[in-house]
């Protein structure tokens, strides 16, 4: 009779062709071990089913290319025989189950993939979506996410002393009971010395090393390629449990036992834990492995060879030792109090065979379970034409009589653009002290000590725009990515990705990836910025109402000089203010039309247009940004974005560290746009800058004919815009900076 | 001359003390691992911030039991220098080398962030080279910085000049307003009796750098050089 009834392989989340896979692969009935197996590993999470006939389209090479996509972290090249590995990992599931620990083995699982690589991470970042925090229905549930998730981001990261530096934290409707955590991680490693997640040379012994397993998370990687029901707390026990500590330990006893040579190849156990490690090192080398469970460290008792193989128990890493030199790894590992144990061997052939008291528990060829995994064309359907509905009306986006000092005030305080503070305060953004732009600016910058360069990074998504145009709305996130890095004196060099989508079985989402992915590899190539890693997460949707798709862009800039980093803020009286760029008619979906005048985003999405961006303009504002910091000219650059120029020149007025706010004079003539336009307008490829007056000859001509205007001053205590001759805004900076740096902490701590 | 720095397994802040010590104050100085007892080569322990053996209990109190802390307990009572730094503040309270505790800061919260010190004490090792009436920008990093101690030791703290540093605002008030963490009378660091151990929530570590925001860390580290190089 057979053991696998048509219930078994449902609770698998296997389809019937699925399992006719299986069947024909195995040649034979699977065991419920091998079924739990090709469950996790043919997961939506681990084989990127959906996603791998699109992700093959991406941009992935260049000059600095080291690594590129496929291992657990990309690697580029920084130049003096120094790399960066980087990648960003979306924790988006487990972290609505269970938002601390969710978030924490967020932070956890990426620190992982960057020091497989033989990578000391020196940074992290959070890209964090949440539903509104003063929503009626789930506002209270949401802050308690939020609370959970900067919670838990805060617990991993400050214990294992890596410095959160930046990232966004996001509000939207679409968020409500669907929270995105993206969590990233960058480390710093030597060209020579980088690792890699391969079982190779037959005969090496395979070590075990780290946390002992137990029976948390098993299923975790299907869990998370599964929407969600009111069921979902249900499902708690697939959430893991993480030890920060212990991380810390693994981190130094691996990167001392890499440095010992006596390692062929790592790998962290992440999603679906030893099965995916070791079927991945496998397959990545061409060899077999033959592992004996009995001889894995446990913390419980009675565990069945299924339970092993797919616990996502955390801090647990497999490594194959050179033949002969396993005592050395043991040894270090020792040393720092960690288990490490000779599990298995590498061996010739195609085969995973998993031995358990006595029994063959699993005896699968490996290559079928990774490169055989199901590949889906999924349908594709582009959205029926809009209806261009009347709302919001072009002249209901233009009121004459508005308090424009009022509306700027409104959108300081609105959850997307007020300060992070109450965020990142709680985040160690020092620690390792190569912090060099501090959390809150564009982007945030480290430099290295063994070079005068620093890194610079940010992560950045749009929802809004890509729901209304997937590939404009793209290419307008990766614009905006590579223009912050801009902003902070760094050339963009490379980018990660995770891009976060709800059910990939419905036509049109698949369309709207599909699009994204055309639309980042548009834009990554004009700007000449590979992607180097990445990860997709599909089935964001709770209730059936699923999240605005959100690729999030991880750009990393580099600076060949750390002197000359820029910063956002205004510097000194008298000094002048520029835009680079050109402002056009851009309000439909912007923070003004929501936040001022009330629409909802499904409002917006139905009637607005993304702004339109030109890549060819945008590439030259950056480039002449980067000329002008490059010749010491600038004293401030500011991206300009949400809220449009005058939410970017107020920022630039606030105070900083050993900085005191200062005021402004400016003022806009375009006789062909309105004054909310002017003010608010989201248009890319717009940079404010500052410079000393006396060098507006110098700027003039390195700028050329790049779009550039004077609009004003530095000067006073007040931020003072007129448009067209007239003054349509006039606010004490103090008053201003309060509103913007108090609107979180209020609505979370009160 | 020569420093010490202590490895816990737990220690974060570890590098960037050692990175100060050899890069910006220009001194011989090794890393010490928490299982080893011979500190006799050493003029200097730095006990530095992080999360010695995980702090899942009280931080710093499994601490005080490895074997490297019972040898920095016999080199403070020889009269040797004793640099606590935010965990390593903690640790020396749990050792018993300075006295109060440090507990849960008052919003329950992990503060990064500058704040302002005034230095209370200026005739010690670790601050007789800051400028009079300076006051020291410095971060600190904590999710258990609030100073506590009984009447009794807070009178004797105060009559013996013990409190070396309180957290300020920018003219050097001391406010409730400056006050971070909910530390008693606003204390950041303080001293024993000897004058030879310094315990400090802030990281002066990490304000050795105009690049990194401040460099008012130096005045420490080389206040404290200074009274070795004297000896």
């Amino acid at each position: 009779m057979s053991a696998i009834t048509p219930e078994i392989i449902e609770q698998h989340g296997l389809t019937k062709d699925e399992y006719a896979k299986i069947l024909e692969i195995m040649g034979r009935e699977p065991s419920i071990t091998e079924l739990g197996v090709f469950s996790v590993m043919w997961s939506e999470h681990c084989s990127y089913k959906s996603s791998r006939v699109h992700l093959g389209r991406l941009p992935t090479t260049g000059e600095r290319v080291i690594v590129p996509p496929g291992e657990n972290a990309g690697v580029v090249d920084i130049g003096d025989d120094w790399c960066v590995a980087f990648k960003v990992e979306s924790h988006n599931h487990p972290s609505f189950i269970e938002p601390f620990q969710g978030a924490a083995t967020g932070v956890g699982g990426i620190l992982r993939d960057v020091f497989t690589m033989g990578a000391r991470p020196i940074a992290a970042m959070n890209s964090l979506r949440f539903g509104p925090l003063n929503d009626e229905k789930h506002g209270n549930r949401n802050k308690s996410i939020l609370k959970g998730c900067v919670d838990g981001i805060a617990h991993y990261g400050n214990c294992f002393g890596v410095p959160t530096i930046g990232g966004e934290v996001v509000f939207d409707e679409s968020y409500s009971l669907n929270p995105l955590v993206n969590a990233f991680a960058l480390g710093i490693v030597r060209k020579d010395q980088i690792f890699f997640g391969k079982a190779e040379g037959v005969g090496n012994p395979v070590l075990y090393v780290g946390a002992k397993t137990g029976r948390d998370g098993i299923h975790g990687a299907t869990m998370a390629s599964a929407e969600f029901d009111e069921e979902a707390l249900e499902k708690r026990p697939t959430v893991q449990v993480g030890d920060p500590f212990l991380e810390k330990l693994l981190l130094e006893a691996c990167l001392e036992a890499m440095r010992s040579g006596a390692i062929a190849g790592i790998q962290d156990m992440g999603a679906a834990g030893l099965t995916s490690s070791s079927v991945e090192m496998a397959a990545r080398a061409g060899t077999g492995l033959e592992l004996n469970l009995d001889l894995v460290p446990q913390r419980e008792t009675g565990m069945t060879a299924y339970e092993m193989l797919l616990s996502e128990s955390q801090e647990r890493m497999l490594i194959v030792a050179k033949d002969g030199r396993e005592k050395e790894v043991v040894d270090v590992f020792k040393k720092w109090d960690l288990d490490a144990v000779v599990i298995g061997k590498v061996v010739e052939g195609d085969r995973l065979k998993i031995y358990h008291k006595g029994n063959l528990e699993a005896d699968m060829p490996i290559m079928a379970v990774t490169d055989n995994a199901p590949k889906y064309s999924r349908p594709m359907a582009s959205p029926s034409p809009k209806s261009k509905v009347q709302s919001p009306k072009s002249e209901d986006l233009r009121p004459s009589t508005f308090d424009f000092r009022q509306s700027l005030e409104k959108l300081l305080a609105s959850p997307n653009i007020c300060s992070k503070r109450w965020v990142y305060r709680q985040y160690d953004s020092m620690v390792r002290t190569n912090t060099s732009i501090l959390p809150g600016a564009d982007a945030a910058v480290v430099r290295v000590k063994e070079t005068r360069r620093a890194i610079s990074m940010c992560l950045d998504g749009n929802g809004r725009f890509v729901a209304v145009n997937p590939r404009e709305g793209a290419k307008l996130v990766v614009a905006e990515s590579a223009r912050n890095n801009v902003c902070v004196g760094a050339k963009p060099i490379a980018v990660t990705n995770c891009l976060n989508f709800p059910s990939p079985e419905r036509p049109e989402i698949m369309w709207g990836f599909s699009e994204v992915i055309d639309g980042i590899t548009e834009a990554c190539e004009k700007f000449e910025t590979p992607v180097i890693s990445g990860n997709v997460s599909f089935y964001n949707e709770t209730d059936g109402k699923g999240i605005l798709p959100t690729p999030t862009i991880g750009m990393v800039g580099l600076l060949e000089d750390v002197r000359k980093l820029i910063t956002q803020g205004f510097k000194n009286e008298g000094d002048l203010i520029a835009l680079l760029g050109i402002t056009n008619d851009d309000l439909s979906v912007s923070e003004y039309a929501q936040t001022v005048l009330g629409y909802t985003t499904d409002e917006l999405i139905e009637s607005g247009e993304v702004p339109k961006l030109d890549l060819t303009l945008e590439k030259q504002v950056q480039d002449t940004c980067l000329n002008l910091a490059d010749k010491n000219l600038l004293k401030s650059a500011h991206d300009c974005s949400e809220g449009g120029i005058a939410v970017a020149i107020a920022e630039s007025c606030f105070s900083s560290l050993n900085r005191d706010a200062v005021g402004a004079e400016i003022s806009l003539t375009d006789e062909n746009l309105d004054a909310a336009a002017q003010l608010f307008s989201e248009s890319p490829s717009r940079i404010v800058i500052s410079f000393a007056a006396d060098k507006l000859e110098e700027v003039k001509e390195i700028v050329g004919d790049c779009p550039f205007a004077v609009i004003g001053k530095v000067k006073g205590d007040n931020l003072k815009i007129s448009i067209n001759g007239e003054e349509s805004v006039s606010a004490k900076i103090e008053e201003l900076e309060n509103a913007w740096k108090t609107s979180l902490e209020n609505q979370l701590e009160n | 001359m020569k420093f010490g720095v202590l490895v816990f397994p737990g220690s974060n802040c570890d590098h960037d003390a050692y990175h100060v010590i050899s890069k910006h104050v220009g001194q011989p100085v090794e890393f010490v691992w928490h299982k080893q007892t011979d500190l006799s080569s050493y003029d200097a322990i730095i006990v530095p911030g992080g999360f010695s053996y995980g702090d899942y209990l009280r931080c710093g109190a499994l601490a005080k039991f490895s074997p490297v802390m019972q040898s920095v307990k016999e080199f403070a009572a020889q009269g040797k220098f004793v640099f606590g730094i935010c965990n390593g503040f903690q640790i020396l309270c749990e050792a018993g080398l300075l006295p109060g505790a440090l507990i849960r800061n008052r919003d329950l919260h992990f503060i990064c962030d500058f704040v302002n010190l005034k230095v209370e004490n200026q005739n010690t090792p670790f601050t007789s080279e800051v400028e009079k009436g300076k006051v020291l920008s410095i971060p600190i990093a904590h999710a258990e910085g609030n100073y506590v101690c009984d009447d009794a030791t807070f009178q004797s703290l105060e009559e013996n000049n013990q409190i070396v540093f309180r957290y300020c605002d920018e003219n050097g008030e001391i406010t409730d307003k400056a006050n971070p963490n909910g530390a008693r009378s606003n204390i950041a660091g303080i001293c024993n009796l000897n004058r030879n151990v310094l315990g400090m929530m802030p990281h002066p570590e990490r304000a050795c750098e105009e690049l990194l925001g401040s460099n008012d860390g130096r005045d420490i580290f080389r206040s404290l050089t200074k009274t070795i190089s004297q000896i």
